[in-house]
């Protein structure tokens, strides 16, 4: 007889555990299988200066943001004040144009401030697709490796870094 | 029959038919495949997820992101690339999530084997239900006598009941 109760409360409390984690859990945050892996080549002009190519290798050998933004992106303004927060103490943000036109990313920058030490245009959004990106913003965390650490998919926050990403990058410091 | 109200007649009609072919048949034909790369073309693209609006397919999602992935499909296929090559592809990139029909491994067998696990619990349930059913005794043969008393009993009680409605 016991059973007839407890099987219906047993049935529930999964339920209930199962809704938790799923009404948690983002679906727009995509996983990227990019995580511990290696951060893929690649080899663009610096923005604002053609003739200058950037490629993977100028990423390594130092923790460092990789910040994919864009001037029509609106949480990038969001982002930004962060962003310009970080740079201010001293955290190596590299920036990456994304699907957008160098005249509007730099009129963008220049307007709002610039916390990239470097800033890469990828007009086409070839370096996007290859990164796996799928919107503005998005941020990829390099170790001094150059492997990818950690991957935030929209605005990067004061909290997302306490929690997530400066934890990661005390771990790789040498 | 006046011209005038004869043309009117027909211009919805026409005006449904100009509509029509306005629509886009097949907007999404990559321009310099031959037939058969066409046709994997509109498999791959029609199996791809659009990782901005998630529930619609490459094909069917006019997202920036999506055009790229469906350029980026038509330019592996003339590159001679396999299906599963160019799969493969997305998912290094994206993950897994990018395919509707996701491959069967550690990660997935939950998605796979779920509805079957659910299916199982059923069956023993229904199991459990008709053997109970089964288990319990069926109606015997009755005492006649024993019966006769019980009734009697039953009848006693009513007898000694307070009639009811009683006005």
């Amino acid at each position: 007889m016991r059973l007839r109760y407890l099987v219906p409360a047993l049935v529930l409390i999964g339920l209930v555990v199962l809704f938790a984690i799923g009404l948690r859990h983002d679906p727009r945050e995509v996983p990227s299988p990019l995580i511990g892996k290696p951060a893929p080549a690649f080899s663009l002009a610096v923005l604002g200066a053609p003739q200058q190519t950037y490629t993977l290798a100028d990423l390594q050998g130092r923790p460092v943001l990789v910040n994919f933004f864009a001037s029509w992106c609106a949480a990038c303004r969001v982002e930004h004040p962060f962003l310009m927060q970080l740079a201010a103490q001293g955290v190596e943000i590299v920036g990456v144009d994304y699907k957008d036109t160098d005249a509007d990313g730099a009129d963008w920058l220049a307007r709002h401030g610039n916390p990239y030490r470097t800033v890469i245009a990828d007009p086409q959004g070839a370096m996007g697709l290859d990164w796996g990106v799928y919107g503005a913003p998005e941020t990829f965390v390099l170790d001094t490796a150059g492997t990818i650490v950690y991957k935030q998919i929209g605005p990067l926050s004061e909290a997302v870094w306490r929690e997530r990403v400066a934890p990661l990058l005390q771990g790789a410091k040498p | 029959m006046k011209r005038g109200t004869l043309k009117s007649r027909f211009a919805p009609l026409a005006l449904l038919a100009g509509l029509l072919l306005a629509l886009p048949g097949a907007p999404l034909r990559a321009a310099e495949l031959d037939a058969e790369q066409q046709a994997r073309y509109q498999t791959l693209i029609n199996e791809l997820r659009c990782l901005v609006c998630q529930n619609q397919t490459i094909a069917d999602s006019n997202a920036p992101l999506a055009a790229d992935l469906r350029q980026q499909v038509e330019t592996q296929i003339r590159a001679g690339r396999s299906d599963a090559e160019i799969k493969r592809y997305l998912t290094d990139r994206y993950g897994d999530f990018v395919l509707y029909r996701p491959p069967f491994k550690a990660k997935t067998w939950l998605l796979w084997g779920g509805p079957f696990v659910v299916l199982l619990i059923a069956l023993a349930v229904a199991l459990r239900f008709v053997r109970a059913r089964r288990a319990a005794p069926a109606a015997t043969a009755v005492d006649a006598a024993a019966l006769r008393q019980v009734l009697a009993d039953e009848a006693g009680d009513d007898a000694r009941r307070p009639p009811e409605n009683r006005s």
